[in-house]
């Protein structure tokens, strides 16, 4: 007899107390918000500003701020739904419960090529801070980058292979400087002096304010999300926090307030220093923004002060970012998904050594092979795709199992607005990447189709089919 | 209703699947890469012997060009002129719909069928 009841407020299964579902509740809101911002932070660092050159520096704003209100829809959702899926895997095992395994192994692969892409993005960064570094340091203007792009990926992959508990708290402490740099670099532009190095109205006038007119603010919602790309991964902590119900919601709805601060500060400082062309330019030009405006100011302590903050921002991220794609991969092959091997842990260091090994060839070849807009684009569609899945989710969510009939530990409200909102905004998102990344849209979809088809025709027969529901909900409404 | 077993799978086999996945994931990024077809190829105009106000740069943009380094009109020329070209035809906007709409249908349908086999075994073992 199972020794849970959904609908008990002692034996719950998503509550400490709760009961059987497995791994140690230490982990509370303010452990759900870092785990969240230090993934994301990156963002603000580096690759947002693609969003300048696809429309200019208001258009950016206006991307920045329909972002903010996307995520905000994305984190609502999220926090019902994980709140009451308290298992680790977040979005995948919850696809595996409300949609269908075919689901669940797509948003598996999303989780997967979203975090991978983003930690090749990190590396790339990294290895252009480092020649920058160079060239500043010693006049060495030809500096190979590759061997610092793999070395960084593979100390990484190393640590998590390790066990990366040791490195949580360096993480969250090298998260925190990463922003008060920005917060450091704001204050010593001094907006409110009238000897600001900020330049806003001369660098944002006549045909720099919207130079692709409207069309180009709908463009740069493409790189908008760049902003919070990754928040969603406060999920995955989900069966580790001591209360879904209170720490998931504050948790990560405290961390897009914090990054829709940080994004603002952001492209308010770099607006200011930079002509928006440069800006815009994230391969040519400005590939760490925060960076090239502190050079701007000319005072070695912002210089050191930003890079070191760029550097701890790709490094707390790109870890995060292994960590979360070889689980996501681990999870798949432990249902067999994928193939099995992948779902062995290590005996000594108890971490999924195979997926973490097997991520790191393929973060390798985007980060030595491609540019970086083409790796951002790639992970910004894995995570779009991601979002699209949400309001389904809970659609059906709801549809199956009404309020009174499981017991949740947060309930989002004004449902379902936000879930139209959210479907709204990533269609509005689907056209902005149309504009200009056409191609790489119809290449990913159609990758996905492929996978898909490959998934249900030869892959699921591998995989035992009531052993995939673990949760201890009743039978779904209309089944 | 009968528990379904699944077949188990050979270590080839399971190889060959990995590989499969492999190469359609790199293939999705580079074949549009080598193609030549991936976007965000921003175009330059021509012109000869540009100068900072023939590139719509006022004396503010000027010197923070020269700051970053770009000492003269010619060096920062392609990056100040290079925009994307938004223009796209109905039938291509068409084929992205298609294509992203067909996806999540194709998906749906057919996660909704493998759903139906879970929940059949998962309950009706009870």
């Amino acid at each position: 007899m199972a020794d849970f009841d959904i609908t008990s407020p002692t034996m719950d299964g998503i509550a400490s107390h709760g009961t059987k579902v497995g791994l140690a509740r230490v982990l509370g809101p303010a452990h759900v918000w870092a785990l969240g911002v230090g993934i994301v932070l990156v963002g603000e660092y580096m690759g947002w500003n693609f969003a300048v050159g696809k429309g200019g520096a208001y258009a950016a704003l206006i991307a920045c701020w329909f972002a903010g209100i996307l995520y905000s829809c994305v984190a609502m959702i999220d926090s019902e739904v994980t709140s009451t899926v308290a298992a680790a895997g977040g979005q995948y095992t919850q696809a595996k419960h409300i949609v269908g395994p075919l689901m669940a192994f797509n948003v598996g692969l999303y989780l997967v090529f979203a975090y991978t892409m983003l930690e090749a993005g990190n590396a790339i960064t990294l290895g252009y801070l480092i020649s920058e570094a160079a060239r500043m340091t010693a006049g060495v203007t030809d500096l190979d980058q590759r061997p610092f792009i793999i070395l960084s990926i593979m100390f990484l992959a190393w640590l998590n292979f390790r066990g990366v508990l040791a490195t949580l708290t360096f993480n969250l402490v090298i998260t925190a400087f990463a922003f008060c740099a920005i917060l450091v670099l704001f204050f010593a532009s001094a907006p409110w002096s009238a000897d600001s190095p900020l330049a806003h109205a001369e660098l944002m006038s006549g045909q720099a304010a919207l130079p692709y007119g409207w069309i180009g603010v709908l463009a740069a919602m493409h790189f908008g999300l760049w902003f919070y790309l990754g928040i969603e991964g406060t999920t995955q902590a989900a069966e580790e926090v001591r209360s879904p119900a209170r720490s998931l919601p504050f948790g990560t709805l405290a961390g897009i307030m914090t990054l829709l601060i940080a994004a603002t500060l952001t492209w308010y400082i770099c607006v200011g220093f930079l002509p928006w062309e440069y800006l815009g330019d994230g391969v040519n030009g400005a590939v760490a923004p925060l960076f090239s405006a502190a050079q701007m100011t000319g005072s070695n302590f912002l210089i050191i002060v930003l890079g070191v903050g760029t550097l701890f921002a790709t490094l707390a991220s790109a870890n995060g970012c292994i960590n979360d794609a070889s689980r996501a991969w681990f999870s798949m092959g432990r249902d067999h998904y994928l193939p099995q091997w992948f779902g062995a842990v290590h005996p000594k260091y108890r971490t999924p050594y195979r997926s973490i090994i097997f991520l790191v060839p393929i973060a390798l070849i985007f980060a030595l092979g491609a540019p970086l807009d083409q790796v951002i684009t790639f992970s910004i569609l894995s995570g779009l795709l991601g979002y699209t899945f949400m309001p389904i989710n809970i659609i059906l969510f709801r549809r199956k199992w009404p309020l009174d009939t499981i017991k949740r530990g947060y309930v989002h409200p004004f449902h379902p607005i936000p879930a139209i909102v959210l479907l709204a905004l990533c269609s509005l998102t689907y056209f902005a990447v149309f504009l200009g990344y056409g191609t790489q849209l119809i290449a990913m979809v159609s990758f996905y189709i492929v996978v898909s088809l490959w998934f249900h025709f030869w892959r699921y027969r591998f995989v035992k089919r009531a052993d995939q529901f673990t949760m201890p909900w009743p039978k779904p409404k209309g089944y | 209703m009968a528990r379904y077993t699944p077949p188990p799978q050979s270590k080839i086999g399971q190889m060959i699947d990995v590989i499969v996945l492999l190469i359609l994931s790199i293939g999705a990024l580079y074949i549009p890469l080598w193609l030549g077809l991936a976007g965000s190829a921003k175009t330059p105009l021509t012109a000869d012997n540009p100068t900072w106000e023939s590139l719509g740069q006022n004396p503010t943009m000027v010197e923070r060009w020269n700051q970053l380094g770009f000492a003269d009109p010619a060096s920062a020329h392609d990056m100040i002129t290079a925009r994307f070209d938004y223009s796209f035809t109905w039938g291509a906007m068409a084929l992205m719909v298609v294509v992203i709409a067909g996806y999540f249908a194709l998906m749906l349908r057919l996660s909704e069928k493998e759903y139906r086999e879970v929940i059949d075994e998962k309950f009706e073992r009870r």
